[in-house]
């Protein structure tokens, strides 16, 4: 279905001219979405795996020490062991990382949707093709080309918050409660990985000799996204966002039940793999094509629309919109002539006026 | 019929109604203060399930629409030349000059970074993919082409040797000459943003409702904004008329009304059609909360087409109903599109809290005062003499 209406839209894109005056039902699309946008070449990201993820939350600890965010207390939670434990809800202005969990009824088994449990962990996705910086007026959002992560400036934000409104997965969050507050979104620690040139660079022979050592020992000594970096179980793992593919096919291809290495930290890097039975998977790999794509994965026990992760189409919306812009606003031609029409018209019937105005003057 | 002559009101600025609504202006700036001092939280419930609330929906995507009386009718005078309806253009304006105006108000109690605001006019900010870029951009020049619009009213008030002294009459010959040039403008800008109100919703995909969300969305409220410009007009003139005895526009509007009415069909049968060709006007009749208020905007709709093609229209009282039918079909629309149809999952829920939704008043009884300040000292409604339009004065 969703391919019939594309190759509509398509066939719709020529006749824009007529399709105002065209009957309303002729006509079902005005335009024609922008193309989509491909993934950076060296696009980094993270795999999550909600059934090798235990809860611990040392992800969302490690998170607010790498980003300088406070512990954070919903107001009927405040109390709890004298306010020392951060017992953060969901993402928010304080809180960029964290896990949720999927409960339903007796929470007897892990990872099934029916009398089970399951840990879903929520932050950015960055997107191929990315909605907050599609609606950002003032380019606070930035992808990075070669990377693909999603950066916002503090700066530059004029605080409309319509990336809030606009993000399909409610990723970026303002801070209602201060007086001169920010936009808080996951950046994949850039800060972090800004310390390894390898992640910023897509020639690693180059980075090596000019650092004047093997690409495999700046590997050793890099730094990753904290969250990835202290997973006990290889739940949350960072690296390409390819080889991330790659490895989540992998597990989807094996036999539930059978033991498999799960590389911790950094895949490809040189930590000591946990060994654990594969999980029962949701035959579907989360966040390679929602919404025109991700650089983050999930594999899941439980139906995603179940842990917060929504049902969303292949193409971004941010396609959609700009299709329409473009369509409207190309090299403003539209407007321009519109506004040459307007100004003649006026000044026709400004004229006549005067005009007008003379005649019934003059036997006065 | 001469040219148009207008002239101030006159009568006292401060009286009982306007001490009223100065009471909730003051009201508004004290929880305004509190914002700027505790932060948006501290005053309102918008959450970043709901990060848009009442102060843009309201004062902004609603309060334009309501200040588009001066372009629903330049459009109608400049555009397509029908001169008889000259003496409803500037108090017309003047609404605009002031939901427009206020609208910018609103805009920068909620900005989240309003410090930063204009980094939206630094070229190495700007980011042209956006639709709210360019409703801001567009918007601030309205503002500006509204004011430049209206400055004669100004002009023409200041005493003569005084205008001499300090050459502002050729400042008014200048603006009447190349007045044409701001009422395209004053059309064009209009035009661009208020359908741009409608596509910054296509980015809300999933979130927003199938009822709402359509690639048709701009056209929906550029026809929308229109309507609620010819609808605001006719209000604004009855209560004028029927506060100050004005001489009644009934006549004028009853031709009027049929304008309106004509848009209101074409809003319809374009929602409803693209709605039948998309097969999603069955969730219009699944009885749920999207549905019912779905329903609730196509009565509100269809009760002004009725009233303004009938008989009807010829009577004030009937056209007041209409206006105020269609003007609140038109907010609805807005609104539920904008907010109550909107469904971010997640559990997330919203209503305004009470000191927000004071601030959006205040600022309409500001817009209200203003507008009463203005038309009592500035030369804005039809002259009523009888040199002018050849009624008893």
């Amino acid at each position: 279905m969703d391919m019939s209406r594309r190759q509509f839209l398509r066939g719709a894109a020529g006749a824009v001219a007529t399709a105002a005056a065209a009957p309303v039902a002729e006509a079902a699309a005005p335009f024609a979405p922008r193309e989509p946008k491909q993934l950076p070449p060296k696009a980094i990201g993270m795999l999550y795996d909600s059934t090798q993820c235990i809860g611990c939350k040392a992800c969302v600890a490690a998170c607010k020490e790498a980003n300088g965010k406070p512990v954070e207390q919903p107001q009927h939670l405040a109390q709890w062991n004298e306010g020392a434990w951060d017992t953060a809800e969901d993402i928010s202005g304080k809180t960029l990382n964290v896990i949720r969990v999927y409960q339903n009824g007796a929470m007897a088994e892990k990872d099934r949707e029916v009398n089970g449990y399951a840990f879903v962990k929520r932050h950015c996705l960055h997107c191929v093709d990315p909605s907050c910086i599609s609606v950002c007026p003032v380019s606070a959002m930035q992808k990075n080309p070669v990377t693909g992560i999603v950066t916002h400036n503090p700066d530059a934000c004029i605080g409309c918050r319509y990336c809030v409104y606009g993000c399909p997965f409610n990723v970026p969050h303002y801070q209602f409660d201060e007086p001169f507050g920010r936009i808080a979104k996951c950046q994949l620690c850039s800060h972090l990985l800004a310390e390894n040139p390898l992640f910023s660079s897509r020639d690693n022979a180059a980075v090596a000799a000019q650092a004047g050592t093997s690409a495999t020992a700046l590997w050793k000594k890099s730094r990753i996204p904290a969250c990835c970096d202290v997973c006990p179980t290889g739940a949350s793992l960072f690296g390409w966002v390819e080889e991330l593919q790659a490895e989540a096919e992998r597990r989807l291809a094996l036999k539930p039940g059978e033991m498999y290495e799960f590389p911790r930290g950094l895949l490809g890097g040189d930590r000591p793999a946990q060994a654990a039975p594969i999980g029962h998977y949701q035959p579907h790999i989360y966040g390679e094509q929602e919404s025109g794509g991700t650089q983050v994965r999930y594999l899941t026990g439980v139906p995603h629309e179940k842990l917060g992760l929504p049902k969303l189409p292949d193409h971004s919306f941010a396609a959609v919109s700009e299709g329409m812009q473009h369509t409207l606003y190309k090299g403003l031609i539209a407007p321009v002539a519109l506004l040459g029409g307007l100004v003649f018209l006026a000044r026709r019937n400004a004229r006549e006026d005067d005009e007008r105005k003379n005649d019934e003057e003059r036997p006065s | 019929m001469t040219a148009i002559t207008h002239r101030p009101l006159g009568g006292h600025i401060v009286t009982k109604p306007f001490l009223i609504l100065g009471v909730f202006v003051l009201i508004a700036a004290y929880f305004i203060l509190r914002r700027f001092l505790f932060g948006m939280g501290d005053v309102s419930n918008m959450s970043n399930g709901y990060p848009i609330g009442t102060w843009v929906v309201l004062d902004v995507v609603i309060g334009t629409a309501f200040g588009c009386g001066g372009f629903a009718m330049a459009l109608l005078i400049y555009i397509f030349n029908r001169k008889a309806y000259h003496p409803l253009m500037r108090p017309a304006l003047l609404g605009g000059v002031f939901g427009y105006t206020l609208a910018g108000l609103a805009v920068m109690i909620d900005l989240g970074r309003y410090w930063n605001a204009f980094n939206l006019l630094m070229p190495w900010y700007a980011q042209p993919n956006s639709v709210i870029f360019e409703v801001a951009l567009c918007v601030m020049a309205y503002i500006t082409v509204l004011w430049l619009e209206f400055w004669p009213a100004f002009l023409e008030r200041i005493p003569s040797e005084f205008k001499q002294r300090f050459g502002l009459d050729k400042l008014y010959v200048f603006l009447k000459r190349y007045m044409y040039v701001l009422v395209a403008l004053g059309v064009l800008l209009p035009t661009m943003h208020q359908s741009s109100l409608g596509s910054v919703l296509l980015i809300l995909g999933y979130k927003l409702s199938p009822l709402w969300n359509t690639t048709w969305l701009p056209l929906l409220y550029l026809i929308s904004a229109l309507a609620m410009g010819y609808g605001v007009v006719m209000l604004e003139a009855t209560l004028v008329n029927r506060a100050f005895k004005t001489p009644s526009e009934a006549a004028l509007f009853a031709r009027l009304a049929r304008v309106a009415a004509g848009l209101l069909v074409g809003f319809l049968l374009l929602r409803w059609g693209d709605l039948t060709y998309r097969g999603h006007l069955g969730l219009a009749f699944v009885g749920d909360w999207d549905g019912n208020l779905f329903l609730i905007e196509t009565v509100l709709f269809l009760a002004p087409i009725f009233v303004l093609l009938s008989r009807r229209r010829a009577s004030q009282r009937w056209q007041f109903l209409a206006a105020v039918c269609l003007l609140a079909a038109g907010s609805l629309y807005r609104l539920d599109s904008y907010l109550m149809a909107v469904q971010p999952g997640n559990g997330w829920t919203y209503f305004p809290s009470a000191p927000e939704l004071l601030i959006t008043i205040g600022v309409v009884c500001l817009e209200i005062m203003l507008y009463l300040l203005f038309i009592k000292t500035l030369p804005v409604l039809p002259g009523s003499t009888a040199e002018s339009h050849g009624r008893p004065s």
